[in-house]
């Protein structure tokens, strides 16, 4: 087989630059062996993340030629014979090295998002759930965290200052996961709103685009949170019977507690 | 004198797969500090990639099944190897376990009156597992992870612990690097919880990731604790063979629960020629009953596909030595035939996704081909049954990196409920262990600036050095070609041979660049674990003289009844390591019935067998 051409980003916090790496080829390469084979024989410090391989843990995001992807699952006969193929690192998160980024951003969201508490058990001890309504869940479930939605969406792309007033479309998955769930009893609709940002999703689709699970992130996730927030909040009638029930969201429940260093 | 930062914690847990995860929810719920340390990102450890269930006799679809079966099934799968007492722990509570799990908010696939469904797997008499699709190990590490972070557990991504710092023979510490900065880090602790997982990256085909370099194992030999029957590593029977890039990586045993079988390439279902004694009395002997089974569990046996996964193993690559074959080297694997393109989609979406992907084979029409790939490692460190307390005090080991559970071989669907189960325990235990020491752990700054400056050696010989990819290249290629599937004697000699040559090049290796997230420096030093994972696996498998479960020798193809009654066991003093047989612990007389008087006999298949029924 012919040689295979790469060009990867190379540098740190401070800068970089793209370099030209040139390996043999196999049969049915992904980028990310092309990327190991450089560690291999030219470039033994290029930093990358990986684990399973298999898209099935979310660990070796990039963004190839521009677009953001899984290394593992990108097949390099995907490209002309001649294409120039560039891998640089996630662009909505701060460079550690190479192609590695600082996604803490994301483990602190999640810390944010008040923790599943389930309803009592039926009475006779068990929990009757039936396949039907928690398929919709399920679908929220296959997340595997890779990131590329977060690290796609221009809301935090472009515009740093937002971050802090922005969870970004994992985590609206997340709290669709949640109050969808048919056994959960906690109440996360207004805490959407105003601590996770999600009037600022024009849902334009680019998440959904990019999520290599399928997930119908903004169909199945963000629209209907949107209109359960709509509901909550702008439906008079709605307003009315809150005000009578005197029913208010407990905004601080499931929050983690203090860590105890 | 090294550089570091130090933490001060109660209980500190190393890895964070569902072991790690389980064991720190627990601590921490005992009200100890717990620190968890995961050389990835939360969430990305090994159990993500668990694919078919968690077994566990909760009865859901068939009201025959309990813990008892569940014992017999797995001490059976086991090669009778098992210590009993875990197996019997792990029968007894996994179904608790899962249900936990339900109450932090997992979801799994549903009985039509709204339980938890169960799907069938190799050497579970019953449908046993608790699944979602084929992706059931997502949900069991999501569910604990998240459960673990709003219990506001610390947590400490990304850093590789490398050494056990021992006080007066008992756990004081562990030290080691932060992978995003390379900077040193030393925890002080009371308890330690081993939860690292497998060693499959001294292998060349396996299903296993980069983080599987043994280091518990070999930690914890260091720190002066025993390993057990290190001999005994599990091959799964099917993994990708084709493309070569994607060699290794797991088909979940899923595929044949569901009703996909093992073909040669003469379209013969060849498992029926390799049926054992030993399992001859459960398993059906035409295709027929195979076939009615999947349907009919109380008046047909089950299928041959669905033998133990070692049997499974062994056939294929009698199958294909014999030019029986696919292609690229594997058999065939066909669920498109047997199931409609609806179910396969639903029952196995990962699967699906991953052929049509990475292979560019549409399984609801062609059949995979499959072949047997270093999966897993049912040896490991020597715990105590119930508190999965190591023989150095203050150090616990659950999950893939303790031994005793899993025996000779480990049935599918055993290894979630064993992270679960034990896991749980281990977590209990040390911070039992952890309030009862009084004063705060001493650590010796001599063992912190040796492994200092050992980690920091291969800077200095920069170029000049060993390649650390060189090296791991050719370990790779000589456990594959010397300690595989089917081992003897001589091969393993040679193998020791050459490890202990290997490493003397690595302890030889040389790196470029800075301590910032480098990958050749972190290889550098893994490949000393990998190297001492490697001995003691080939010495043990050179003493043990026979062939049981994941062990086979072709100079001693038989299971030998004296071997049977046998625990291998390596540790090191003075820096050597030393080996030694003791005694495995007898089934007390109120079990033996559950398990079955036979004992497993005869030649294990390293040919076909002649089954009553079977064609050629």
């Amino acid at each position: 087989m012919p040689d295979v051409r790469m060009k990867v980003w190379r540098g740190d916090a401070t800068g970089g630059a793209f370099v030209d790496f040139t390996v043999p080829a196999d049969e049915g390469m992904v980028v990310l062996d092309v990327v190991h084979r450089i560690q291999a024989t030219h470039a033994p410090d290029l930093a990358v993340r990986w684990n399973c391989k298999a898209g099935k843990c979310g660990s070796c995001s990039a963004e190839i030629n521009g677009h953001p992807k899984l290394m593992c699952m990108t097949r390099m006969n995907t490209f002309a014979p001649d294409e120039e193929i560039t891998v640089s690192p996630l662009k909505t998160f701060p460079v550690v090295k190479d192609l590695v980024t600082d996604v803490s951003f994301n483990y602190e969201k999640a810390k944010t998002i008040p923790a599943f508490k389930p309803k009592p058990k039926e009475a006779d001890g068990t929990r009757r759930m039936y396949q039907e309504d928690i398929e919709r869940v399920q679908e929220f479930h296959k997340c595997i965290e890779c990131f590329l939605c977060q690290d796609v969406c221009h809301v935090i792309r472009d515009h740093e200052e937002n971050k802090p007033s922005f969870s970004g479309p994992r985590y609206f998955v997340r709290l669709a996961a949640l109050e969808m769930h048919p056994l959960d009893t906690n109440d996360r609709i207004d805490l959407a709103r105003l601590k996770h940002g999600l009037g600022y999703c024009n849902i334009t689709k680019c998440c959904t685009d990019v999520c290599p699970e399928d997930i119908h992130i903004t169909d199945n996730a963000i629209i209907p949170l949107k209109e359960r927030i709509v509901t909550r909040t702008y439906d008079p009638i709605a307003w009315a019977l809150r005000r009578m029930r005197g029913k208010s969201a407990d905004l601080g429940a499931g929050e983690p507690e203090p860590p105890s260093a | 004198m090294a550089e570091y930062e130090t933490h001060d914690f109660d209980v500190v847990v190393i890895g964070a797969g569902g072991a790690g995860l389980r064991a720190a929810i627990e601590a921490s719920a005992m009200g100890v500090k717990t620190a968890l340390v995961c050389k990835s990102l939360l969430g990305k450890a090994h159990t993500v990639m668990a694919e078919g269930g968690i077994a566990a006799a909760m009865g859901n679809v068939w009201k025959e099944d309990n813990w008892k079966v569940h014992f017999r099934d797995t001490m059976r799968g086991g090669k009778l190897l098992n210590n009993w007492r875990m197996a019997q722990l792990h029968a007894q509570e996994a179904p608790d376990r899962v249900l936990e799990l339900e109450e932090w908010g997992a979801l799994f696939d549903r009985t039509n009156d709204g339980l938890i469904l169960q799907r069938d797997f190799g050497g579970h008499r019953y449908a046993r597992l608790a699944h979602v699709g084929d992706r059931t190990g997502l949900e069991m590490i999501r569910t604990l992870q998240d459960h673990a972070v709003h219990r506001g557990i610390d947590v400490f991504m990304e850093c590789t612990l490398y050494r056990l710092l021992t006080d007066d023979g008992r756990i004081s510490g562990a030290f080691g690097y932060w992978r995003q900065s390379g900077k040193f880090v030393l925890f002080r602790a009371k308890a330690i919880v081993l939860a690292t997982g497998g060693v499959g990256k001294s292998w060349k085909i396996t299903s296993n990731s980069w983080e599987y370099t043994g280091d518990g194992h070999a930690m914890a030999l260091d720190a002066g604790a025993d390993l057990m029957d290190m001999e005994m590593t599990q091959f799964h029977p099917t993994g990708m063979v084709w493309p070569t890039s994607v060699r290794g990586i797991l088909v979940t045993e899923g595929v044949r629960g569901d009703g996909g079988t093992l073909k040669n390439s003469k379209g013969d279902r060849f498992m029926f020629r390799y049926v054992p004694d030993f399992f001859r009395a459960e398993t059906a002997d035409t295709e027929e009953e195979a076939d009615r089974w999947y349907e009919d569990k109380r008046n047909n046996r089950r299928t041959p596909d669905l033998l133990p996964r070692d049997e499974v193993a062994r056939a294929i690559n009698t199958e294909v030595k014999a030019g029986r074959g696919s292609p690229h080297g594997g058999v065939f694997l066909d669920i498109a035939s047997r199931r409609s393109s609806d179910y396969i989609k639903r029952r196995l979406p990962s699967m699906y996704h991953q052929f049509m992907e990475l292979a560019d084979v549409d399984i609801t029409k062609t059949a995979m081909e499959v072949g047997p790939t270093l999966h897993y490692i049912m040896g490991g460190v020597r715990v105590d049954a119930d508190s999965a307390q190591s023989t150095v005090p203050g150090l616990f080991a659950a999950g893939e990196v303790a031994a005793g559970m899993h025996g000779a071989n480990r049935l599918g669907g055993n290894s979630l409920s064993d992270l679960l189960v034990f896991g749980r325990r281990a977590g209990l235990y040390a911070a039992e262990y952890a309030k009862r020491v009084p004063q705060a752990p001493r650590v010796d700054d001599r063992q912190v600036d040796a492994a200092a400056t050992g980690m920091l050696a291969p800077f200095e010989r920069r170029e000049g050095g060993e390649n650390p990819y060189a090296v791991h290249a050719d370990l790779i290629a000589a456990m594959q070609e010397l300690v595989g599937i089917i081992r003897t004697k001589s091969e393993l000699e040679e193998a020791i041979t050459r490890i202990h040559a290997m490493r003397e090049r690595a302890r030889r290796a040389g790196v470029t660049g800075s301590r910032i997230y480098n990958p050749g420096w972190h290889l550098a030093l893994d490949l000393l674990t990998m190297l001492t994972v490697s001995e003691a696996v080939a010495m043990s498998a050179l003493a043990r003289q026979e062939s049981r479960g994941g062990h086979t020798r072709d100079d001693y193809p038989r299971p030998d009844p004296q071997w049977g009654k046998k625990n291998v066991i390596l540790r090191r003093r003075d820096g050597e390591l030393s080996l030694v047989t003791e005694p495995l612990p007898e089934v007390p007389a109120e079990l033996r019935p559950l398990i079955g008087e036979d004992k497993p006999t005869g030649k294990v298949a390293l040919e076909p067998v002649a089954a009553a029924g079977a064609k050629e």
